[in-house]
């Protein structure tokens, strides 16, 4: 496809592995992370690591909207469908996530209750039109990306005074959790990991620009380099990041040009700053209770609010005791140090969160792990799609 | 979840909706986040919502910028 195909040249991605092997210094070790799921599953499907020096250390961020879901908001959506009786609509990555007591919404679907899977927040509308004697809940996750969507709908339910519709709003903020990660203490013991530079989210800048990041990049004195998702793209950032770290520089810097301007959609900004505000703080798996890092709906909107509309408490749950989950989603732990690893947590079986969608850290190193090991250098980039 | 593609517009049909080219596949997509589209131009798609136009200049630009930091000669 235009615009896919040509950002994942073998060629130019070992010329570009070249620059970045000449940028290096051998006195020191370069700790990245990477923000986005969509550039963990880049990194293992094209076997970047082997591409680059070994002091290049790449480390999974927590921006996978599926994987940073905490269970208690899982069983939230599982008690919509299952008690008030309510059509759920989600997305499908969240039907496998582990809930409470081996729960997922895809086992409460085999038990009976009426979930589906859409794939865009107009679907849901379109079943509450076609139910109209049914209460239909759209379960809204992910990042600013994802968010513009929901916040259509809701304008749209609104003018068509479809009183059936409400939404379950799990949006959450990404600069928020980044300052999480950076503001957690630099141990390996539940708090936080030493980092040099982020490549910083692709389609989430598309959306809310390049700015937001400026007051974290300045306040902690790290270079952020907006990246897009294909191979290229990670690898020019790359190399974007190593020239600032070398020259002691913090900052944002934006490689997606082509999808991404300092000041971003604003037209989609307009439209969530309409429908939604800011929450005092929510709970994400990994980092815990994060001050002002999502978002729910305004008073405005309130009757299309399903956390109004329905008696839902919420509770915390505990992640199950073997999964790494919380560890991997702040960088402090890799995949490979989980002892259920592909063996009690697979994709089809998933224990934790990190494991369900292609994005998460865990499910990306089973997928392709094993693989970049056999791979020639450069092969797994040549090879594409 | 946050698989976003670029795709081209194949037919604008009202404010609200486009027929988008995926990869061969014609699908018709919420544009109401961007304003002005036309026939020929590419957006990024997620869940069924053009979420921003792509820069077609800037996108040759990125390439061209890869070339350079390759260290080889731009092939035009
Ligand atoms: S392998 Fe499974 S249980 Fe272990 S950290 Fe990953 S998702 Fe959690």
């Amino acid at each position: 496809m235009k615009y896919i195909n040509e950002f994942r040249d073998g060629k130019l991605a070992r010329e570009l592995a070249a620059a970045i092997a000449a940028e290096v210094r051998h006195d020191r070790m370069y700790r990245l992370m990477e923000f986005c799921g969509g550039h963990t599953h880049a990194i293992s499907r094209y076997g970047l690591r082997d591409l680059v020096p070994d002091n290049i250390q790449f480390i999974h961020g927590p921006g996978c909207p599926v994987c940073v879901l905490p269970i208690g908001r899982i069983d939230s959506a599982i008690e919509l469908a299952r008690d008030h009786g309510v059509i759920l609509c989600s997305y499908g990555d969240t039907l496998r996530v582990p809930a409470s007591e081996r729960m997922s919404l895809l086992r409460a679907k085999a038990d009976g209750a009426d979930i589906r899977m859409v794939y865009s927040s107009t679907d849901a509308l379109e079943v509450a039109r076609a139910n109209p004697q049914r209460e239909v809940v759209f379960f809204a996750i992910g990042f600013e990306t994802t968010t513009p969507p929901t916040a259509v709908a809701l304008q749209m339910a609104q003018a068509a005074g479809l009183h059936n519709f409400s939404v379950f709003c799990n949006h959450v903020l990404t600069p928020a959790a980044m300052e999480a990660i950076l503001t957690a203490p630099e141990t390996d013991d539940g708090g936080g990991v030493p980092l040099d530079g982020f490549i910083g989210p692709s389609h989430v800048s598309t959306v809310i620009g390049s700015r937001p990041y400026e007051p974290v990049a300045e306040k902690f004195y790290k270079p952020i380099v907006i990246s897009g998702f294909e191979p290229l793209d990670v690898l020019q950032s790359v190399l974007m990041l190593l020239r600032r770290i070398n020259r002691g520089e913090a900052g944002v810097e934006n490689q997606f040009t082509r999808a991404v301007t300092r000041e971003g959609n604003r037209k989609a900004q307009a439209v969530v700053a309409k429908a939604m505000e800011m929450r005092d703080a929510f709970e994400w798996r990994g980092l815990g209770q994060v001050a002002h890092s999502a978002l729910r709906i305004r008073d405005e909107f309130g009757a299309f609010d399903a956390e109004r509309k329905f008696d839902l408490p919420y509770r915390s749950v505990p992640d199950h005791k073997a999964c790494e989950c919380a560890a991997i989603l702040r960088g402090v732990k890799a995949p490979q140090d989980c002892k259920v690893f592909g063996t009690a947590c697979t994709p089809d079986n998933p224990l934790g969160s990190c494991m369900v969608s292609a994005e998460g850290a865990c499910a990306a190193h089973y997928t392709y792990g094993r693989l970049e090991v056999e791979r020639d250098r450069g092969q797994a980039v040549a090879a594409g799609a | 979840m946050c698989l976003a593609l670029p795709v081209r517009v194949v037919e604008v049909v009202d404010d609200d909706q486009a027929r988008v080219d995926v990869g061969g596949v014609q699908k018709v997509v919420n544009i109401s986040l961007v304003d002005d589209l036309e026939e020929g131009d590419y957006v990024i798609l997620h869940v069924g919502f053009a979420i921003n136009r792509l820069d077609q200049a800037e996108a040759e630009r990125t390439l061209e910028l890869f070339r350079e930091m390759a260290g080889t000669e731009a092939h035009t």
